[in-house]
C-alpha cells in the first residue's frame, strides 16, 4: 500500500515569488513524518507539492523532482488527477461536501472513478473507511444525514474516511487538528497512529507536542530571512530532533527561544 | 454600533463645546436631512403603489367596456364599437417567447459564467466579463434593429432545415416568408437576457468555497468533477434566481419584440411561422392608433404584465434573500 | 494490510488506469486546436455541399462537430473521465463564443451600415421637410430630445435615489427600510413599458397634459431611481465606519458627517452608478413611444409638445421601411451605441480612478 517519497532539488513559486528553496528529503513508507517550523516557512506549500495541489493556486509553479517509489510526480505525461488519487490529502479546516450525506461523502472518491460499483461493495468500502477513521460507531445510524451536521472533530474524521476510501498510497495532512478542540485532537492523533500501519503519512503541525507524540521522523523548516524562501533545516528521527538536534536553530525553535 | 444620536457624542476634552444655538441648528439640520432621505424612500414606495393604483383604475374602466372576455378572447378590437378585446394571444406569445428565451439563454449563461469563473485564463477573465457586460449596455431598440434587418434574413435557412426534419411535429413547421416569429423573438430575447443571467451566476460561482473545491481535487477529481461536486450544488439557487431575473426582463421587453415580430391575433400551431404577439409589443405597436377605450385596454394588458413581472421578480429576490441568510 | 485492497481491482478495472503508473495516455496540446480547425473545415464543406445558405447553421454545425470530435478522440485516447472533462471544457468555450458572436455581429453591422450616412450634416439637421423615402435628413432633433429628456430624468432620479440610499445605509433600521429595500429590488424589474403606461394614465389621461419630453422624463426617472439607489447603496456600504465614528466623535452632527465625510468618500462610485443608470435609460424607447410621441422637427422645449429621441428615431426610421430610412436608422443606432458606450467607459474609468482603496 504505502510508498516511499523521494524529493530532490524542489523549488516552488507563487508567480515570481519563490516560496521554498531547494528541498531534498526522503519520507519512509508506513511511518509518520511531521513538518514543523514557524508560520510562512513554506511547510504547507511543500506539502501541497507532494500531490500537485500547489499548481492549483493561481501562479503556483514547481521545479524539481518528487519520486513516488521511483516514479516522478512531475515527469512528462503524468496526470495530476491520478497523482492526487494516489496521494490523498486532509485539510486544515474540515471540509465535507455540504450537499452530500455522510455516506455520499465517503463514497465520493470512489464514485469519481465511475464504473459500476455494486451497492454491497460500496457499503463495504464505506463501512471499512468509517471504521478506519474511528467514526463508524458514531454515525452508523445516520449515514444518510448531511455530513455538515457532525461536530468539528467528527467532520475531520469524516474527511479522513473520505480520503482513505480510495486507498491512497500516501496521506498528507495539513494541520488537521488546528481547528479542533483538545478531545477531538486526541482522537485524531490516535487515529494517525493506527493509519500509519497502512499508509505513508505526512503531517504539517504547529503544535510541537503533537509532532513529538505522533511522528516517527520530524523535519524542521525555516525562513532564510525576511522575504526569502523557506528552507529545510534538517530532518531526523523525532526523538533526536527533540532531544539532541544537530542544528542550533532547531533547538532554539523547539525550546521556544524563537518563532 | 449606534450612531443614531450623534449630538450626544462627547466632544474630546479641550475642544470648544458647541454653543447651544449651534446644537439646536445641528438638531434641526439632522431632522431636515433625515426627513429628506426618509421622504425619498417613501416616495419610491408611493410611486410603486401609484403604478398599481392608476393601472388598476384604468384597467377597470377598460374592462367595463369590454364586450369580449378579457382573458379568453382571441381578438384585439378595442377601438371598434362595441370594443372586443382579450389577452389570450398576448399571454400565450409573452410566455412562450420568454420560455424559449430561457431554454436557450440559461444553459449558455451557466456555461459562460463557468467559463468566466473557472475556465478562462485568469488574466482574460476580467476583460471578458466586461465584454459580456457590454452586451447588457446595448439598447434594446438596437437589438431590435439588428434582429429585424440581420437576424431575421439569416434565420430563414435554419428554419427551412428545421422544417425538413421536424416539420411533422407541427410546432416546428415553417412555410417560408420572413422569419418574424415567436421563435425568433425567443432567440433575440435569449441574447438580451444572457448578460444578466451570466453576471449573477458568475458571482455565485465565484463565491463557491475554495475548501470544497480543494477537497474534490484532493480526491483526484478532474476539473469538471470538481465543478459538479462543489461548485454547481453551491450555485444552484443562485442560478435559479438569476434565471428568474432574466425571465422578468424577457417578459417585459418591448422594442426588440415590436421591431422583429410580425404580429397577428391568432395562436398559430407553429412557433417558426410569423404571427402572435406579446403584451409589451402590442402596447407599443397599437398605441398610436388607439382611442380612449383602446388606451385603457392597453393599460389593462399592461397591468397583467406588471403583475406577472412583479411575481417573477419577487420570487427571484426572495430566493436570493433566503440564500444570503444561509450563507451568513 | 486491510481487506479493502481485495476490492481495489474491482474498482480500478472500470477506470483504465495502470495500477503501477501515474502516467496516462494524453492527447498532445495541439489536439484541441486541430480538432477545431478540422471541425470548421468540415462544417464549411457540409455547408457548401448541402447548399445551406445560413452562416448561423455553418457555425452551429462546426461547434457540434468540434465538441463531438474532441469528446470521441479523448474518450479513445485518454479514457471516459478525461473525455467528460474535455466535453465540459469545450462546451463552456462554445457557450462563451455563442455569447460573443451576436455582440460582435451587432457591433459590426451597426458600424458598417451606420457609417454610410453618418456625417456632420446628419448630426446637425433634423428631418423637417424630408420625406422618409428620400435620403438626407438627420438626427439633430433626436439628439436634442434625448439629451433633454435624459437630463431631466437624471435631475429627478439622482437626488431621490441618492437620498434613498443614504436613508437605507445611514438611518435605515426597522421595517420601513426593509420594505423600501424590497421594493427597490422589485422596482428594478418594472418593465419600461409599464412605467410609460403609468405616466400616461396619470399625467396625460388624468391630469390632461399633452405629450411632451417631460412626460417621457418622468417615466425614465422611475426606471432610473432603483438603479441609482442600488449602486449608491453599495458604495456607501464600502465607506469604513471608522470615518463616520471619527467625525461624530468630533461633535460634528450626523447630517454634516454624511455630507462632508461619507458622500465625498464614495463620490467616485456614486458618479459611476449614476452614469451607468443614465446609459441604461438613454436607450429606452418604449416610454418615449407612449409619452413623447415623436416629431420630425426640432423642438427645444421639453415641457411643451412632442419631441423625438435617438431610440425613438431608430424605431421610426425602421418602421418607415425603405433603404434611405434604414440607413438613417443604422446611423442613429451607431450614434446611440457610441453615446452609451462612452458613458460606460467613462463611468468605469471613474470607478477605477476613484475606487476606495481596500486593504490590498
Amino acid at each position: 500500500m504505502a510508498k516511499r517519497i523521494d524529493v530532490s532539488g524542489l523549488n516552488a513559486y507563487y508567480g515570481s515569488h519563490k516560496a521554498i528553496d531547494d528541498i531534498s528529503m526522503t519520507v519512509e513508507p508506513r511511518s509518520v513524518t511531521a513538518f514543523i517550523g514557524p508560520s510562512g516557512c513554506g511547510k504547507s506549500t511543500f506539502l501541497r507539492t507532494l500531490n500537485r495541489m500547489h499548481e492549483v493556486t493561481p501562479g503556483g509553479r514547481v521545479e524539481g523532482k518528487v519520486l513516488l517509489d521511483d516514479e516522478n510526480l512531475y515527469g512528462p505525461g503524468v496526470d495530476p488527477v491520478s497523482v492526487r488519487r494516489t496521494v490523498g490529502m486532509v485539510f486544515q479546516r474540515p471540509n465535507p461536501f455540504p450537499t452530500m450525506s455522510i455516506y455520499e461523502n465517503v463514497a465520493a472518491g470512489l464514485r469519481l472513478n465511475g464504473g459500476r460499483i455494486r451497492k454491497s461493495e460500496m457499503d463495504a468500502v464505506v463501512e471499512k473507511s468509517l471504521q478506519g477513521a474511528n467514526l463508524w460507531k458514531e454515525v452508523k445510524d445516520r449515514l444518510n444525514k448531511p455530513g455538515a451536521g457532525l461536530s468539528g472533530g467528527q467532520q475531520q474524521r469524516l474527511c479522513i474516511a473520505r480520503a482513505i476510501a480510495v486507498e491512497p498510497q500516501v496521506l498528507l495532512m495539513d494541520e488537521p487538528c488546528s481547528a479542533l478542540d483538545p478531545i477531538s485532537t486526541l482522537a485524531i492523533e490516535d487515529l494517525i497512529g493506527e493509519l500509519k500501519e497502512r499508509f505513508t503519512i505526512v503531517i504539517v503541525t504547529h503544535n510541537m507536542q503533537q509532532a513529538a507524540r505522533v511522528s516517527d521522523r520530524t523535519a524542521f523548516f525555516n525562513l532564510a530571512g525576511v522575504g526569502q524562501p523557506g528552507k529545510l533545516v534538517e530532518i531526523d528521527d523525532t526523538e533526536r530532533i527533540f532531544s539532541n538536534p544537530s542544528v542550533q536553530a532547531t533547538e532554539d525553535y523547539i525550546s521556544g527561544r524563537f518563532g | 454600533m449606534d450612531i443614531t444620536s450623534p449630538t450626544a457624542a462627547q466632544p474630546p476634552p479641550g475642544a470648544t463645546a458647541p454653543a447651544p444655538q449651534a446644537k439646536a441648528a445641528a438638531r434641526a439640520g439632522d431632522r431636515i436631512f433625515l426627513g429628506l432621505s426618509r421622504g425619498s424612500g417613501l416616495l419610491l414606495l408611493v410611486i410603486m403603489a401609484a403604478i398599481a393604483v392608476f393601472l388598476t383604475v384604468r384597467a377597470a374602466s377598460a374592462l367595463s367596456h369590454d364586450h369580449g372576455n378579457f382573458f379568453t378572447t382571441f381578438e384585439w378590437n378595442a377601438n371598434a364599437t362595441p370594443p372586443v378585446f382579450g389577452i389570450a394571444v398576448l399571454a400565450f406569445g409573452t410566455v412562450v417567447s420568454s420560455l424559449i428565451a430561457m431554454l436557450i439563454a440559461v444553459p449558455v449563461a451557466v456555461g459562460v459564467a463557468l467559463f468566466l469563473s473557472h475556465y478562462a485564463p485568469r488574466r482574460l477573465a476580467a476583460p471578458l466579463s466586461y465584454v459580456i457586460d457590454l452586451l447588457a449596455a446595448v439598447p434594446s431598440i438596437v437589438y431590435g434593429l439588428w434582429g429585424a434587418l440581420f437576424l431575421v434574413p439569416h434565420l430563414g435557412g435554419l428554419y427551412s432545415w428545421l422544417d425538413d426534419y421536424f416539420g411533422w411535429t407541427g410546432v416546428l413547421a415553417y412555410h417560408g416568408g420572413a422569419a418574424r416569429s415567436l421563435f425568433t423573438i425567443g432567440i433575440l430575447l435569449a441574447i438580451m437576457i444572457l448578460p444578466i443571467v451570466t453576471s449573477v451566476s458568475r458571482e455565485v460561482f465565484r463565491q463557491a468555497p475554495k475548501m470544497h473545491e480543494e477537497a474534490a481535487l484532493a480526491l483526484g477529481a478532474t476539473r469538471w468533477e470538481v465543478i459538479r461536486m462543489s461548485v454547481l450544488p453551491f450555485g444552484r439557487s443562485g442560478v435559479i434566481s438569476a434565471s428568474m431575473l432574466g425571465l422578468g426582463r424577457a417578459l417585459g421587453e418591448t422594442m426588440a419584440v415590436a421591431t422583429v415580430l410580425s404580429p397577428s391575433f391568432v395562436i398559430g400551431k407553429s412557433l417558426l411561422d410569423p404571427g402572435g404577439g406579446t403584451f409589451a409589443q402590442n402596447i407599443a405597436s397599437s398605441f398610436k392608433e388607439s382611442g380612449d377605450i383602446g388606451k385603457d385596454a392597453l393599460i389593462a394588458s399592461g397591468l397583467v404584465l406588471f403583475v406577472l413581472t412583479l411575481l417573477v421578480n419577487g420570487a427571484a429576490r426572495l430566493i436570493i434573500a433566503r440564500r444570503k441568510e444561509y450563507s451568513e | 494490510m486491510s481487506d479493502v485492497t481485495v476490492e481495489q481491482p474491482l474498482v480500478a478495472d472500470s477506470a483504465p488506469q495502470p495500477r503501477s503508473s501515474l502516467r496516462q495516455p494524453r492527447l498532445p496540446r495541439w489536439a484541441a486546436p486541430a480538432v477545431a480547425v478540422a471541425a470548421a473545415a468540415v462544417a464549411v464543406a457540409i455547408g457548401l455541399g448541402a447548399g445551406l445558405s445560413s452562416r448561423i447553421q455553418w457555425g452551429l454545425i462546426a461547434a457540434l462537430l468540434f465538441v463531438l470530435g474532441l469528446y470521441g478522440l479523448t474518450a479513445r485516447v485518454e479514457g471516459r473521465r478525461q473525455a467528460k472533462d474535455r466535453l465540459a471544457t469545450s462546451l463552456v468555450w462554445v457557450c462563451f463564443l455563442l455569447a460573443v458572436v451576436p455582440l460582435l455581429s451587432l457591433m459590426w453591422e451597426t458600424v458598417r451600415r451606420g457609417a454610410k450616412v453618418l456625417d456632420g450634416s446628419f448630426l446637425s439637421h433634423s428631418m423637417a421637410g424630408v420625406l422618409t423615402i428620400q435620403p438626407g435628413g438627420g438626427v439633430y432633433h433626436a439628439i436634442i430630445g434625448t439629451l433633454e429628456q435624459v437630463g431631466i430624468a437624471t435631475a429627478i432620479a439622482a437626488p431621490v435615489g441618492l437620498l434613498t440610499a443614504v436613508y437605507l445605509v445611514e438611518y435605515g433600521r426597522g421595517t420601513l427600510a426593509k420594505v423600501v429595500t424590497f421594493f427597490v429590488d422589485v422596482m428594478t424589474g418594472v418593465p419600461s413599458i409599464v412605467a410609460g403606461l403609468f405616466v400616461l394614465s396619470f399625467w396625460i389621461l388624468m391630469l390632461d397634459f399633452g405629450y411632451s419630453g417631460f412626460a417621457g422624463s418622468m417615466a425614465l426617472a422611475i426606471l432610473m431611481m432603483p438603479v441609482v439607489v442600488r449602486s449608491t447603496e453599495e458604495m456607501l456600504k464600502l465607506v469604513p465606519n471608522e470615518l463616520r465614528e471619527a467625525s461624530l466623535a468630533l461633535g460634528v452632527p450626523k447630517w454634516r458627517t454624511i455630507l462632508k465625510v461619507v458622500l465625498p468618500t464614495a463620490i467616485g462610485g456614486i458618479a459611476t452608478g449614476v452614469m451607468l443608470a443614465v446609459a441604461r435609460i438613454a436607450g429606452e424607447t418604449a416610454p418615449i413611444v407612449l409619452l413623447v410621441f415623436g416629431s420630425q422637427v426640432i423642438n427645444n422645449n421639453p415641457f411643451d409638445g412632442a419631441q423625438s429621441s435617438l431610440p425613438y428615431y431608430i424605431y421610426e426610421q425602421w418602421a418607415a421601411g425603405n433603404e434611405a430610412s434604414y440607413d438613417r436608422a443604422w446611423a442613429a443606432a451607431l450614434v446611440l451605441i457610441a453615446f452609451v458606450m462612452i458613458l460606460n467607459l467613462v463611468a468605469r474609468g471613474i470607478a477605477r480612478w476613484k475606487a476606495p482603496k481596500s486593504g490590498r
